[in-house]
């Protein structure tokens, strides 16, 4: 853990704060109503994306669910297409079809966000499939939270990760809730790590609020993946510092919690490191602020971007080569 | 009385749980994220919450024990939350629900209410803006509740979860919360089956129903202003369907115009069109208008999504087209 260079630790400050600043802006821009719908935000959980993605490839594929904004970035996505997504413009991955919980960006491997809690888990079993059987090195990343646990799905595509041994990496990100309730109100099984053994899986439980710890054993598992020696269960405990979406009033949280957020944030964590490392808090401070500026500067630019043609609407209900594509454009 | 459609949502669900200690709720978020809509739960949250059940996601699950339950003298009703989660009950409600009456010879019954927020909300996108009622009005066995004013909301609840003997599926739509209606509890429920007559008129018939019955009745409204009169018939259920309600009003106008959010092909307005087709050709004296949503999933996109609502001023233009104006 302690053989990253400080290149490499650097890295990983600034795509935090990458992360935090874009959803910084989708919070507040959603507070005054100019992202529309009920994006849901990561922050506080920006380590699990980070130290995950660090040890992907760009051909390796991920598919996430409806808190995907970290994972996206993670994963390479150009953040001005990604917020352009996010507050629906035609500049966004998606062209403004997808939007906070749908995105996607083939490019970079990240091929799908659902809406659908546990909806991505089967979809990654498939794509991992695909890349067994075409002899490639590729692997598959699938993150959901605790809640996609409770579906029959999340059992099914255990069983078939086990049963084909799969190149598939589970990534759940466990923040303790589902929307506005505890684990504890959802399940009996308090670790999520332990569903992985019946299915003949390894798994391990860790601190996701530590990019460094995260970083780690993501690395060990996607050896062992690429080695071949099939699907892995990364359980990271981490800790949602924002409502479920934005908006939320979070009645359900005490004050005391809400007072011992700062001890969990991962970028904190990851700063006191740097400090006990001898980076002097100026350095960070400017890291910071340069990642800021950069982010505002992308945000100013989305917010100026056209919205999608309205006479496009039609567009990529089907693919081209759909025999009735004319003939759903004209009906309708 | 005036109630607002959830209001009327809630005091049903109360009233019913207090009538019967055999109603449940199997998940209990009925208002969807709407807080102010939340508050009005409370005081069912307040006397009932042993019959309030928190669930996992697990909506298949919950779907069948609903089911179960209900074919063991309980009358659950299973929150299946935004209604596009009904896919991942769809197998239980569809192939088990709908069907045990029927395969039983008539032994067993499920009368189970599986609730659901449907509709095109707003920014919901592909994912979360269904309308299921076209789809599960192919499924012989359900009942298909879909209230547009806030009257229906409360009755049509209240008579789902205390007397209903089938299983039924009841759609709201999140944009109803606010619409308000005329209220008098004492007043015996239209009976199940039968549209409503919104409003009276003449010369064109606008069927609505769910959200589009507010857009309608704002549309004839409208119409009124050019000296147009059209009468507005809320369905109130898609199924049954009232198909003698709505061959007389448009025996009456001889014009009609459906305006319904689910999508053209195959749809709840592609059945009251073939309908007219059929048994009152000679009633018309203009082709039927469908004002329905494109088949295109629901964009993210609010210029896109704009282009695809069911809009009061659609319906009017549709109303003036099938008028020859
Ligand atoms: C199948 C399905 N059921 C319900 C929902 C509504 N919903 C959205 S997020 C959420 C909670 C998910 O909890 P978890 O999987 O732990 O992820 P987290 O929100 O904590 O990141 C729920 C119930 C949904 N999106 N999909």
């Amino acid at each position: 853990m302690t053989d990253l260079s400080l290149k490499m630790l650097h890295r990983f400050y600034e795509q935090l704060w990458q992360i935090r600043f874009f959803e910084g802006h989708v919070q507040r821009l959603a507070a005054s109503g100019e992202v529309p719908g009920f994006p849901h935000l990561s922050t506080g959980q920006e380590a699990v994306a980070v130290g995950v993605c660090a040890n992907l490839t760009e051909g390796d594929m991920l598919f996430s669910g409806h808190r995907a904004h970290g994972h996206v970035l993670a994963k390479g996505s150009d953040p001005y297409a990604t917020f352009c997504e996010v507050i629906g413009r035609q500049d966004g991955l998606c062209q403004g079809r997808g939007g906070s919980m749908h995105l996607v960006d083939v490019s970079t491997g990240m091929l799908g966000a659902t809406g659908v809690v546990a909806g991505n888990l089967s979809l990654a079993a498939g794509a991992a499939w695909a890349a067994q059987v075409a002899n490639k090195e590729k692997i598959a990343v699938v993150f959901f939270g605790d809640g996609a646990t409770g579906s029959g799905v999340f059992h099914e595509t255990l069983n078939l990760a086990g049963l084909w041994q799969l190149p598939l990496l589970f990534v759940c990100e466990n923040n303790g809730m589902a929307e506005f309730t505890g684990r504890e109100e959802h399940s009996d099984v308090a670790k999520v790590s332990a569903f992985a053994a019946p299915y003949g899986i390894s798994a391990q439980t860790i601190d996701g609020n530590d990019v460094l710890v995260v970083n780690a054993a993501a690395r060990s598992a996607i050896q062992g993946i690429r080695a071949g020696s099939g699907p892995y269960l990364l359980e990271c405990m981490t800790y949602r510092m924002a409502g479920h979406y934005v908006g939320d009033a979070q009645h359900y949280r005490s004050k005391e919690e809400m007072a011992t957020m700062k001890e969990k944030d991962p970028i904190e964590r990851l700063r006191l490191h740097l400090l006990a490392k001898g980076d002097s808090a100026e350095e960070l401070e400017a890291i910071m602020q340069r990642v800021k500026a950069e982010m505002t500067a992308v945000v100013d630019r989305a917010r100026k971007a056209a919205h999608p043609d309205p006479a496009t609407v039609m567009d990529y209900v089907y693919s081209a080569d759909f025999p009735g594509r004319e003939e759903n454009a004209k009906w309708n | 009385m005036k109630i607002t459609f959830a209001e009327g949502l809630a005091q049903a669900i109360y009233e019913a749980m207090a009538a019967d200690s055999r109603v449940v709720l199997i998940g209990s978020s009925f208002m969807g994220l709407n807080m102010t809509a939340r508050k009005l739960m409370e005081p069912a949250v307040r006397d009932y919450s042993d019959r309030m059940l928190v669930t996992p996601i697990s909506e298949l699950a919950l779907a069948g024990a609903g089911i179960g339950a209900a074919m063991c003298g309980q009358r659950p009703v299973v929150d299946l939350g935004t209604g596009s989660f009904i896919f991942q009950a769809f197998a239980q409600v569809v192939n088990e629900a709908a069907n045990i009456h029927y395969m039983s010879g008539g032994q067993s019954k499920a009368p189970v209410t599986f609730y659901c927020l449907a509709g095109m909300r707003g920014m919901g996108a592909a994912q979360h803006s269904h309308r299921t009622q076209a789809m599960l009005g192919q499924v012989p066995g359900l009942q298909i509740l879909t209230p547009g004013g806030a009257d229906d909301a409360y009755q049509l609840m209240k008579w789902s979860l205390l007397k209903s003997q089938n299983p039924t599926v009841f759609i709201c739509h999140s944009l109803l919360f606010t619409e308000t209606s005329e209220l008098d509890p004492n007043e015996p429920m239209l009976p199940v089956g039968r549209a409503r007559i919104r409003r009276q008129g003449s010369d064109v018939s606008i069927i609505a129903s769910s959200i589009t019955v507010p857009r309608a009745m704002a549309a004839a409204e409208l119409l009124e202003k050019q000296g147009i009169f059209a009468e507005v018939v809320d369905l109130r259920t898609v199924v049954p369907l009232d198909r003698e309600t709505i061959l007389k009003s448009v025996a009456k106008t001889g014009r009609a115009v459906i305006a319904d959010e689910c999508h053209k092909s195959f749809g709840v307005a592609a059945e009251i069109a073939a309908t007219l087709a059929e048994d009152g050709l000679s009633f018309l004296k203009a082709p039927v208008r469908r004002v329905v949503v494109p088949d295109v999933p629901i964009p993210f996109s609010q210029s896109l999504e704009e282009e695809l609502t069911v809009s009061t001023e659609k319906i009017v233009a549709a109303a003036l087209q099938v008028l020859g104006r």
